[in-house]
């Protein structure tokens, strides 16, 4: 056991320790400890305000935190460059957030463009992405974001956030603004991209079924605390009551707010 | 019809106002974007900062046009008459719009587009260029488009101070109470503000999102294109000829005939003449004369005594011109010989009013004091050797304040009733032409007022021939032939260059 952390830790790409974050008099992480390991995907389920949104933020240094600090790559959030480590994190949001003056090959260029990519290359690695993603590159590259549905355009979201191959992906609730069926969609797409890069993901959501079914490891976050991290399978089997009470199914999507 | 014959009469100079008026336009509109955006991006990102300007161009909006010259006027360096000033104010009325339209602009940028933009790992710079810009360039360009159209309008105001432009016409027109020189600098000012309109929303159009990017970058350069040529077209037409003598004059049909006599002399003798005639008044005149913006203008021993030095006038025509030539050489200002008539006040009523009650003298006033409307210029309001001195030299107290009004339309107001007595020019036509009568000034309250040409003597000095051309006007011009002309051109609406032209054929 002792052993496991030790080997976790070194093999981890984003780490809280102790980290406390509050806004004004309301403490929306407390005394928090976290790791996400190289090719994990944590799916963090929280009820609104349970510091979800807060967490990733910690992550890109769009935040900073009071106590404690976060490490991304071994090193404290402070120390990093924001720029630098905003670039090596990618960031799809629930509001998705696409440039609409770009089209959709223009949106998911945009961060190899502020790497100074040339525009052969770019063109290209969008229309990858545009492959992975499910949207076919010859009838979406040139789209305005005003002419996509919802869930094309967060398939665009998360196209634009894997643009330069980020180490670590940042989602949150990514796919809560979309009608079930959609989402149901997306989260298919997601975990077949997942499989195929391996890649680094932190996720938060407030619906445990989509997190159970997206996260290689789960954790629930309540009253700003992880009060359990752990496999899907040893979540759902979780006997502790404050557990139990996220895992009874939801009733109606908008009691679970 | 006549407005048609008008501009065919006068097509190369509607032209060139329309040139000038384009250039004041496109200048300031141009200065207030490159100073409004960036007002604009800052109040949007730092309101502390922000506010105030936000503020500043919120009141520069809300000073009358006319009052905003008048404080722009006196100020060092920027100062004086002619397109500086204009160019000034017109920035400071563009400004509002297009700070109003940026800060919209920028704080409407959907927040989840910001977020994502700075989660990417955008600078702020770039967060400004690459979104926040481009996003609230529609924006910005509605305020564009409503600061220039509404400065195409404002700019007419710019002739007040001889900055010239379609305002000329108006100010013009005015003047001389004639409906088609007025229509004749209007109609094309609201054709041009039609014109701006079109080109701007067209070119808003445009710029929108979701067109085709090479076709947007076209737009963008070609009007960056036409800027630049409309300001380098401007800034050469806005030089005038470098050893031209500046001609100036006051804003009422005889002060512009006499700077035309004078231009006309000057040119006679081959001498280049740029003319900046129709001034907002003696003032300005005096300001524009001593900071070197014009060399003479035509000026009235009286008038010089009263509003410029502020000295009370005697009644001796010789040492009142003696006090006169004394108090300007002081100021390096040559007053030239007079040039043979006196334009005195003159106290107006319609004739039939004069003829039914008896009114023959100012004195007479006193039985229709309690009901009559008096309705005076600005200057003889508030000028020591106006209104008061006058109400105390006959003792009369009008029982209802002065209305006060502009000196082009007294006449006017007095014919249709809307006033009853007047102070107007001895020498002007409208007398006889609206068939006024002028009240005897028994008591010779009206000190003299011969018209002389007032001009720098540093230039007199320099240039020996135009000394030699506005002194061979002494004595020329007698008050019969002054109201002649007068009346050639305010009842027969003839043009004053024309009117002067065939005066000095006649000598």
């Amino acid at each position: 056991m002792h052993l496991n952390r030790l080997q976790a830790e070194r093999m981890s790409l984003v780490e809280f320790r102790g980290v406390t974050c509050a806004y004004g008099d309301r403490r929306a992480l407390a005394d928090l400890t976290l790791s996400v390991g190289r090719g994990e995907a944590l799916a963090l389920v929280g009820r609104s305000g349970a510091g979800k949104s807060t967490l990733l933020k910690l992550v890109n240094r769009m935040l900073i935190p009071q106590q404690g600090s976060v490490l991304v790559d071994g090193r404290d959030t402070r120390e990093w460059d924001p720029i630098q480590l905003r670039r090596r994190t990618g960031y799809v949001l629930q509001s998705i957030g696409l440039f609409p003056h770009l089209t959709v090959q223009e949106n998911i260029g945009l961060v190899p463009r502020l790497e100074g990519w040339a525009v052969p290359r770019r063109e290209a690695r969008a229309r990858e992405l545009l492959q992975l993603v499910g949207l076919a590159p010859d009838d979406y590259a040139h789209r305005w974001p005003s002419e996509l549905s919802g869930g094309q355009q967060q398939r665009v979201g998360v196209a634009r956030a894997l643009a330069i191959n980020p180490p670590v992906l940042l989602m949150d609730e990514p796919f809560g603004a979309l009608d079930p069926v959609t989402r149901r969609e997306l989260q298919r797409a997601f975990s077949r991209i997942q499989q195929e890069l391996r890649q680094t993901v932190l996720l938060v959501t407030h619906d445990i079924a989509e997190a159970t079914a997206l996260g290689t490891r789960v954790g629930i976050l309540d009253d700003g605390a992880l009060i359990i991290c752990d496999t899907p399978a040893a979540v759902l089997r979780a006997t502790d009551a404050r557990v139990r009470r996220f895992l009874e199914p939801v009733r109606t999507p908008t009691t679970a707010g | 019809m006549t407005l048609l014959r008008f501009w065919q009469a006068h097509a190369s100079e509607l032209w060139a106002m329309i040139e000038r008026h384009v250039v004041l336009v496109v200048l300031s509109s141009g200065a207030a974007i490159a100073l409004g955006v960036p007002i604009g991006i800052l109040a949007a990102h730092r309101p502390r900062i922000g506010k105030p300007l936000v503020a500043f161009a919120n009141v520069a909006q809300t000073v009358p046009s006319l009052a905003l010259l008048g404080f722009l006027l006196p100020l060092p360096f920027i100062g004086g008459i002619g397109s500086r000033v204009a160019i000034l104010a017109l920035i400071l009325y563009a400004l509002l719009p297009i700070v109003r339209g940026t800060i919209a602009g920028i704080t409407t940028v959907d927040a989840g587009v910001v977020t994502a933009a700075t989660a990417m790992g955008m600078t702020n710079r770039q967060l400004l260029w690459l979104v926040e810009l481009p996003l609230a360039l529609p924006s910005i360009l509605a305020g564009i488009r409503v600061a220039t159209v509404v400065g195409v309008g404002t700019a007419t105001i710019a002739a007040a101070i001889g900055a010239g432009g379609l305002g000329e016409y108006i100010f013009r027109g005015l003047s001389m109470v004639d409906s088609t020189v007025i229509l004749a600098g209007a109609v094309p000012a609201a054709l041009l503000a039609v014109a701006a309109d079109l080109l701007l929303t067209w070119v808003e159009r445009t710029l929108r999102p979701s067109r085709h990017r090479a076709s947007r970058r076209r737009v963008l350069v070609t009007a960056s294109a036409l800027t630049v040529i409309a300001v380098a077209f401007g800034g050469l037409s806005m030089r005038s000829a470098p050893d031209a003598i500046v001609v100036g004059s006051k804003n009422f049909t005889e002060q512009i005939i006499l700077g035309e006599l004078f231009a006309q002399s000057l040119e006679a003798r081959g001498i280049v003449v740029t003319r900046r005639l129709n001034l907002g008044g003696t003032f300005i005149c005096d300001r524009a004369l001593r900071s070197g913006d014009i060399d003479v203008y035509p000026e009235y021993t009286g008038t010089a005594l009263t509003a410029v030095f502020h000295e009370t006038v005697g009644h001796d025509r010789g040492s009142v011109l003696e006090r006169t030539r004394r108090r300007y050489a002081e100021g390096g200002v040559t007053v030239l010989e007079p040039l043979g008539f006196d334009n005195t006040f003159a106290i107006l009523v319609r004739r039939a009013d004069a003829e039914s009650l008896g009114l023959r003298s100012i004195g007479d006033l006193k039985q229709v004091q309690q009901r009559w409307q008096p309705g005076f210029g600005f200057e003889f309001v508030e000028r020591q050797d106006g209104y008061r001195g006058l109400a105390a030299a006959y003792g009369l107290s009008f029982a209802r304040d002065p209305r006060v009004m502009d000196l082009a339309l007294m006449y006017r107001a007095l014919a249709s009733g809307e006033v009853d007595v007047v102070a107007g020019d001895a020498t002007s036509a409208m007398i006889a032409a609206l068939d006024l009568a002028v009240l005897a000034d028994d008591r010779g309250y009206f000190p003299p007022y011969d018209a002389v040409a007032v001009a720098r003597t540093a230039t007199l000095l320099r240039r020996p021939e135009v000394r030699q051309a506005l002194e061979a006007l002494g004595g020329q011009v007698s008050a019969a032939e002054m109201r002649t002309m007068n009346r050639a051109v305010d009842v027969d609406h003839r043009d004053a260059a024309e009117v002067v032209r065939q005066f000095l054929k006649s000598r």
